[in-house]
């Protein structure tokens, strides 16, 4: 016979494993899909794959220079739209961001966050496709800098934030106007911590392929004209691998580990940027 | 004495500063003010983008709202030749979809939520957080190249043939299974999202207070009694924020989807066969858009889309804040 207090501590145990089990399985799919990158991808990995563009359908071999050349130039133009904007927004929400107009942009920002990313790259096809005539790099890094813009913006305000009060204090009191206490203290001091969110949502972007899709389009040339429609890792990536060829499919785990190492970098960059300014936390 | 004080506050600043002109302040008062209106400027961007989005969408989506009005909704032919568009076989696949992911994912992130803040030893709290997060990391196109070539014949040859001899008789699980199918895109989906639920269900959780705790352990409670009668409860409205968060995630994911769920504009019940999702329709068919009523009922899904996440978004926030006031919840998932 059971008693209800032995009961209860089984039950207890049992809940445990289970919650222990979920946690497992919710961390599994990240090893097999590392774990398959790694084991499908690196073998196509050489020199050529990195400096020479794609040769035509159905022929071995070439690389995919023209994408990782082209990620490099839409995410570049998505930073010099994107991040002062989303920094500007920032250091408002955390300086100035306590009233009605600070509560509406967090929440926007935060809306934002979550929208489908594809319902930007219509918006931008409206506005710098449509009217030009011909799909561009400059419109699919004004997407990914719409993307951009509220992640940046609520992790700079974070930032900023953690700035303590005194320091501002201390430069009012030394007769700093507010704008040089918040540039040349406050922000100056927060830097690391933005700069870090600033890599975090490069990171993000760059591995985003819905808004390119009818933004830059994609390129089987090398291009580096931002009028043109130019190639991106994710494109190539996305195009190859519903294509019917193996060598795209092999091209295509190549490609895959290659942005997956990129955003990768980018990321525990960033995490460790953070680890060493705020670890004491 | 008291005459002094009185002058010093009322005309003293300026006199402050011996030897500056007498409008040095009002500069620094006006440079302040050009800073002031610089940042706020930069910060109406975003409500500016959300208000343009929706507009753009509103009036690219103008000349099918006028042609279908609300059948649109609910019809389900897709004809590009004869210019008839009905949205029902994605809207349908895009909540089915979602839904399945959510009955995966959300067990899976509490259980990560859950075990993170009530029962890991602490030492192991950051690494498998950050493990979790790496998942969000993932561009969705490489979660679609997996889900394609691994995800897909791992569910043929495993998932699929037990599923189908124990509940083959329900019509979830009909007909054959070609590998592109509402099953493959629920399952790329749940994986996408756990890492978002979990995040935000680990902030709401810590957010509990300790007292919560240790008062149903004085009372005698277990520690999962604990977490489930004391914890739990408490931070019930986060929670519900966080799942809604990931189903907002769940609703306009694109890339991913459309490369496992097969693309098809039928309505079927079972998880066997392929569908559709909005995104995956815009993704698919947008640049193929020939004619104008074709690519204002592309505008029209869009639309509908954006409206949706936006609404389910909102409602997440305001449950998240209700918990975690204020912070930033979830920001820090990759």
């Amino acid at each position: 016979m059971i008693g209800p207090r032995v009961r209860r501590r089984i039950g207890s145990a049992l809940m445990t494993g289970v919650v222990v089990t979920l946690c497992i399985l919710a961390v599994l799919p990240l090893l097999f899909i590392f774990g398959d990158l790694v084991a499908k991808g690196a073998s196509s990995i050489d020199w050529h794959f990195f400096t020479r563009s794609p040769v035509p359908a159905g022929e071995t071999g070439g690389g995919v220079a023209n994408a990782i050349v082209g990620t490099g130039v839409i995410v570049g133009l998505a930073c010099l739209v994107g991040l002062p904007i989303g920094i500007g927004a920032g250091v408002f929400l955390a300086e100035y961001g306590s009233g009605r107009l600070g509560w509406l942009v967090r929440f926007v920002a935060d809306v934002m966050n979550g929208t489908p990313s594809i319902v930007i790259g219509i918006f931008v096809w409206t506005w710098l496709v449509k009217p030009l005539g011909h799909f561009s790099a400059m419109a699919g890094g004004f997407a990914l800098a719409a993307l951009m813009i509220p992640m940046i913006a609520r992790t700079t305000e974070e930032m900023v934030r953690l700035v303590p009060h005194s320091l501002r204090e201390a430069a009012l009191a030394l007769g700093y106007p507010r704008w040089r206490t918040s540039l040349t203290v406050v922000v100056r001091t927060a830097l690391t911590g933005i700069v870090t969110g600033c890599l975090v949502g490069i990171a993000r972007v760059a591995g985003e392929t819905a808004p390119l899709l009818f933004t830059a389009l994609g390129n089987l040339n090398f291009s580096t004209n931002v009028l043109q429609p130019m190639q991106a890792l994710p494109l190539q990536i996305y195009v190859y691998a519903t294509g019917p060829f193996d060598e795209w499919h092999r091209l295509a785990w190549a490609a895959a580990l290659v942005l997956m190492g990129l955003v990768l970098t980018l990321a525990i960059l960033a995490r460790w940027a953070t680890r060493q300014r705020y670890g004491a936390r | 004495m008291t005459a002094d004080v009185v002058r010093a506050t009322t005309a003293g600043a300026p006199e402050l500063l011996p030897g500056a002109p007498r409008d040095s302040l009002l500069l620094r008062n006006r440079a302040d003010a050009v800073y002031r209106w610089t940042l706020t400027a930069l910060a109406l961007a975003l409500p500016l983008l959300l208000v343009t989005i929706l507009l753009e969408l509103t009036l690219g989506a103008g000349p099918s709202l006028e042609r279908f009005g609300w059948k649109f909704l609910v019809t389900s032919v897709w004809d590009p030749v004869a210019e008839v568009y009905g949205a029902a076989p994605m809207i349908f696949g895009t909540l089915a979809s979602s839904f399945l992911a959510l009955l995966i994912a959300v067990p899976l992130a509490l259980g990560v939520a859950i075990f993170l803040t009530e029962f890991a030893p602490r030492w192991m709290r950051q690494p498998v957080a950050f493990l979790v997060e790496l998942l969000a990391a993932i561009p969705s196109v490489v979660y679609g190249l997996w889900g394609i070539f691994v995800l897909i014949p791992f569910l043929r040859n495993v998932v699929v043939p037990p599923l189908r001899a124990a509940l083959g008789w329900t019509p979830f699980f009909e007909g054959v299974f070609y590998g592109n199918s509402m099953l493959a895109g629920g399952v790329i989906l749940a994986i996408m999202i756990v890492p978002y639920i979990a995040a935000v269900s680990r902030e709401v959780l810590l957010a509990v207070p300790g007292a919560q705790r240790e008062a149903a352990l004085g009372l005698g409670a277990t520690r999962w009694e604990a977490v489930w009668t004391a914890v739990l409860p408490y931070g019930r409205a986060g929670v519900i924020g966080a799942v809604m968060l990931g189903l907002g995630r769940a609703l306009g994911e694109t890339m991913a989807v459309t490369m496992v769920i097969g693309n098809r504009h039928d309505i079927s019940l079972s998880l066997l066969e392929p569908g559709f999702t909005m995104a995956a329709a815009i993704a698919n068919e947008f640049s193929e858009a020939t004619t104008d009523l074709y690519l204002s009922a592309l505008f029209e899904v869009g639309l509908i889309l954006f409206v949706v996440t936006v609404v389910v978004n909102a409602l997440a926030r305001l449950l998240v804040w209700r918990v975690a006031r204020g912070a930033a919840v979830g920001s820090k998932a990759l």
